[in-house]
């Protein structure tokens, strides 16, 4: 492929070669790996990303992809089919609610091109940070290539999946190819734990699993950790939650719940051959400073808005919200947007649960949220949301303050405008 | 060469040959959401750079965290014109190593001494990507 084949679509394929080639060596990778899972964002671009490459010519959607999709130095003219099942995560823009959110007719009009060229390529247009809660589910062993940190960590410790983090331009030419540099968690002696963390607290709640997540990311950075002592059994929200926030926090993109997660049957074979080179305590003192780190930055209690869904809510996720709205209002001084992928809504339409929801003031929105589109409610100064992750961004990218708590805490703000979380 | 010049020897990942002044940390960095692209600015709140422009620095850190947007906000900002001269990094994770590739800037990474220790904000540092040669020269020598 890196020779170019004379085939259709050769010259694109070729550049996706040369990507990988100079990404593998930089890595010190020794080979490629057949991928049949991408999820990235192929096909999507900015109208700044477009603009820059139309001063050269190349501003139409293939050459665009070309040039920055595969990082190519000259646009191929024609960008073929993908090779390899691929799906497009979260956008920066729901169409539904663009006056809304604030996004310019501009941007929507050309984030639409974008999509039907995205689609044109063969991308599935599942538009959410959660594809394994959206129809795509890698089982253990499975290859993949996947960016969203999110999403990452969720495959390599909760399905057993194998990826690394991927980027834009990465999946974008194992979209091209279906393969990926072999290196990091592809190689089997790469996924032993490195680090123990003993869970001294109960673990009752996804506010309790995102606290632990963000405690262990900043302590392990980008390391692999074990965790023991859990003896509640997680779910895919906790584990979500969880994942997201050490991402956030740190790098993690693999750990091991001992008894919990599939290459963990026991801390010994989480471990392998490793010693925990750290050895940590997660308790009610640890718990606390996390929080209090968490919420660092948030000071007013007047909550103007509140934001649910980071990681993208699941269906199980709205229909908590909606009971908890059932009946209920959303203060006049706040408002509550609540996140998720298309097809969720589409449940959620007609289990009743979006009708709850608006009835109660609340709104459902679809394929972004506030971080990726850096869209909050017009003068928002404080927000409040259930998620770690949502809480470490949305201060850098919109400037507002943010506090964390659980899920009722946040449904309680938005009912009563007031941010009455405590720390645990 | 005058004693106040250091030398270290490492890998390069990414080809050419550039230098400048040095801006450290010893923070791992956020790319999307962590750095604004159009300015070349660290915006992560709880980050000992925050406010900081990397643009034309050599930039020296741990490694990359955060998002898988790492690639794209720093390929970005070599179009905006905001990205570092070159770079020198620890830590290789697959965030890095395509974001270093695409930004297309002269990259060192697996030097002989830790770059956090020997290079200081302020050094010139020359960082040569094809021979994976960094030069130092001590902030206080070049007065």
């Amino acid at each position: 492929m890196l020779d170019g084949d004379g085939a259709p679509g050769a010259e694109a394929r070729q550049k996706a070669m040369n990507l990988l080639v100079r990404y593998g060596e930089a890595l010190g990778a020794e080979r490629l790996v057949d991928t049949n899972n991408v999820t990235g964002t192929a096909g999507s671009s900015s109208t700044f990303i477009r603009d820059y490459y139309a001063k050269d010519g190349d501003g139409d959607r293939d050459r665009l992809f070309s040039r920055f999709d595969l990082d190519s130095d000259e646009a191929a003219d024609h960008i073929p089919v993908a090779r390899t099942f691929t799906c497009h995560l979260q956008t920066r823009i729901d169409p539904a609610h663009a006056e809304m959110m604030g996004t310019p007719s501009g941007a929507v009009e050309f984030h639409q091109e974008s999509q039907a060229h995205s689609a044109s390529l063969g991308v599935n247009l599942l538009n959410t940070c959660t594809p394994y809660a959206n129809g795509n589910v890698p089982v253990k062993g499975e290859h993949c290539a996947w960016m969203e940190s999110s999403a990452v960590v969720y495959c390599n410790s909760v399905l057993g999946a194998r990826t690394n983090t991927e980027g834009r331009e990465s999946t974008a030419a194992a979209m091209m190819t279906g393969k990926i540099p072999y290196w990091g968690f592809h190689l089997a002696e790469n996924r032993f734990g490195q680090h123990r963390i003993q869970v001294e607290v109960e673990m009752e709640s996804v506010m309790d699993w995102g606290m632990l997540g963000y405690f262990t990311g900043a302590a392990v950075e980008e390391d692999i950790p074990v965790l023991t002592g859990i003896e509640a059994p997680a779910s895919l929200i906790r584990h979500k939650h969880f994942g997201a926030a050490a991402a956030s926090s740190g790098g993690v993109e693999l750990y091991h719940v001992a008894g919990q997660t599939p290459e963990a049957d026991t801390e010994a074979q989480a471990f392998g051959p490793n010693k925990p080179a750290l050895d940590l305590n997660f308790g009610p003192d640890e718990r606390r400073r996390t929080y209090d780190t968490i919420n660092g930055n948030a000071h007013s209690d007047d909550v103007d808005y509140i934001m649910l869904g980071c990681p993208h809510y699941t269906i199980e996720q709205i229909w908590e919200a909606a009971r908890l709205l059932d009946g209920k209002r959303v203060h006049e001084n706040s408002a509550l947007w609540i996140f998720t992928a298309r097809q969720v809504k589409d449940v959620a339409d007609r289990n009743g649960y979006t009708k709850t929801i608006e009835d109660a003031g609340g709104v459902i929105l679809t394929d972004t949220c506030s971080a990726m589109s850096a869209a909050v409610p017009k003068g928002t100064r404080v927000a409040a949301t259930d998620s770690a992750k949502q809480t470490h961004y949305l201060p850098a990218i919109t400037g507002v303050e943010a506090w964390f708590g659980s899920t009722q805490d946040c449904v309680e703000a938005a009912i009563t405008g007031k941010w009455k979380g405590e720390a645990p | 060469m005058s004693n106040a010049t250091i030398i270290l020897k490492g890998r390069g990942i990414v080809e050419g040959v550039a230098e400048g002044e040095a801006l450290v940390t010893s923070e791992t960095i956020s790319g999307w959401g962590g750095i604004d692209s159009m300015t070349g600015t660290v915006v992560e709140t709880r980050h000992e750079l925050v406010g900081q422009s990397f643009k034309d620095k050599v930039l020296v850190f741990p490694g990359a965290k955060g998002s898988s947007g790492w690639s794209a906000a720093f390929h970005t900002a070599r179009l905006a014109g905001t990205a570092p001269k070159a770079v020198i990094f620890n830590q290789m994770t697959t965030k890095v190593a395509l974001g270093v590739v695409v930004m297309r800037k002269p990259t060192v990474t697996e030097l002989d001494q830790d770059p956090l220790q020997v290079i200081e904000t302020g050094d010139w540092v020359k960082v040569d990507g094809d021979t994976g040669t960094v030069e130092i020269t001590k902030a206080a020598a070049r007065d």
